[in-house]
């Protein structure tokens, strides 16, 4: 399953926080991308992918993708 | 109160502090130190005179100028003629990197740790080669030795431990693949100098007196003999500020390895108490291998800006490495080159007018804080 967000023109964290809204109660091996073009996102998703357990996939042209663990 | 009879503004020092809230920023600016202020005005009588002129007001300025090299040389394990007094920290960074450039004719590349302070990232401009670092802000030493394997290098720079985070850096080691490379080391020391050993190996070293308890717009640049490097360029002689700067660093160093212990025990508390009392929180940096007066750590769904704002009006000054603190809206390059969450940051930085108390407050107060925060912003429970 492939879910995507459209975080452009917000600012830290709430790329994050739209990510872990759309994360929530998703089955494991579900993929997200994340539209992000605040900086911060390309660090942030990352660490918030570290920090929950999820695997962080790759960024692409402000594309971030998320698999969740 | 302190300053001109009539003006009154109040003293930044301990009681000042305590009055207006609780200054947990020592790493921007640490309070001054009461013998900087108590050697400013002394020198302010007697070293006013310009200290390069030939007459006995200038002798007077001289004598206080050399007395301040020579406790300035003497805290540094260097010879009072390798001290270079600067206009602050990010001068005696300038000064390093251009006076380097200057000998090595033709080489202009700095190769630096990406976790360096901006002084030196800017200092060092397009011509440089970024070393990336651990998760914990270490730099990676095999990175390090290739980088330096060019014929294009004037530079390398490495500090002794990083500003926000609070990791030390293997400057012994950096240092060694330095002198095989046949690369001048260039160490930003400012936040460590006055409170750990000064490291060895390397060829400058770049600290800032603001940093110490001294006055702003007081550097200090240390070259060892035998550097490749040329003076680019006199700095400003302000004899009763570098009096002041000197007298601070004495003080700070005579007390640093008690109070050294003290903070660093109050650190390793701030760190475990945080872990285990904030939710979703990353404390990051080094765990042991630290400087003992900062720490740093990212609350997960938190705008930065919106706790320094709570924490002061709660009455606790605080730095924030997130993006929306900054005035460029960029987060951290530091926090970005470890890889660690960089929105909802924090650091304190201690210093010797921090009580346990202070920090037990805090600790008290920072669970509230964050969950006051995150409510608020609808992402509890996320």
């Amino acid at each position: 399953m492939s879910l995507s967000v459209d975080a452009r023109g917000r600012r830290c964290p709430l790329p994050v926080i739209m990510l872990a809204r759309l994360a929530a109660g998703q089955p494991p091996g579900t993929v997200i991308e994340v539209l992000a073009d605040d900086p911060a996102a390309a660090i942030d998703i990352p660490a918030w992918c570290r920090m929950r357990g999820h695997t962080f996939v790759s960024t692409v042209a402000g594309t971030h993708t998320v698999r969740l663990g | 109160m302190c300053g001109p009879p009539g003006l009154g503004w109040s003293c930044p020092g301990r009681d000042t502090v305590a009055r207006v809230g609780v200054y947990f920023d020592s790493a921007t600016a640490a309070p001054p130190h009461p013998v900087a202020r108590q050697a400013f005005l002394a020198a302010l009588d007697d070293g006013w005179a310009d200290p390069g002129k030939l007459y006995a007001q200038a002798r007077q300025a001289r004598h206080l100028l050399d007395a301040a090299r020579s406790a300035t040389a003497a805290v540094l394990s260097v010879r009072p003629d390798e001290v270079h007094f600067t206009a602050g920290g990010t001068d005696a960074v300038r000064q390093a990197v251009a006076g380097a450039r200057l000998a090595r004719d033709g080489r202009r590349v700095v190769v630096h740790s990406a976790v360096e302070h901006s002084a030196v990232i800017k200092a060092a401009g397009a011509d440089a080669v970024a070393v990336p670092v651990s998760l914990t802000g270490r730099v990676d030493l095999d990175t390090l030795a290739s980088a330096l394997n060019s014929p294009d290098v004037a530079l390398a720079a490495v500090q002794s431990a990083n500003h926000e985070v609070g990791t030390l850096q293997p400057v012994a080691e950096a240092a060694a693949l330095c002198r095989s490379a046949g690369v001048a080391l260039l160490v930003d020391a400012a936040q460590s100098i006055g409170r750990i050993p000064v490291p060895t190996g390397w060829s400058l070293l770049a600290g800032s007196a603001r940093k110490w308890g001294g006055p702003a717009g007081v550097g200090v640049l240390a070259v060892r003999k035998g550097t490749r490097w040329e003076s680019p360029w006199d700095s400003p002689v302000d004899v009763p500020a570098i009096v002041a700067a000197a007298a601070s660093l004495r003080a700070v160093h005579d007390e640093s390895a008690r109070e050294s212990a003290r903070l660093a025990a109050l650190v390793a508390e701030v760190r475990a108490v945080i872990a285990a009392t904030v939710p979703d929180v990353e404390v990051v940096g080094e765990p042991d291998e630290r400087l003992p007066h900062i720490v740093t750590f990212s609350c997960l769904y938190v705008d930065g800006e919106v706790l320094l704002h709570a924490l002061d009006r709660a009455g606790f000054a605080v730095s924030s490495g997130s993006a929306c603190t900054s005035d460029t809206l960029r987060p951290s390059h530091v926090l970005a080159a470890m890889g660690v969450l960089t929105h909802g940051n924090i650091r304190l930085s201690l210093h010797s007018g921090v009580s346990t108390e202070d920090v037990r407050r805090f600790l008290a107060l920072l669970p509230g804080v964050v969950a006051d925060a995150r409510a608020e912003a609808g992402v509890a429970g996320l």
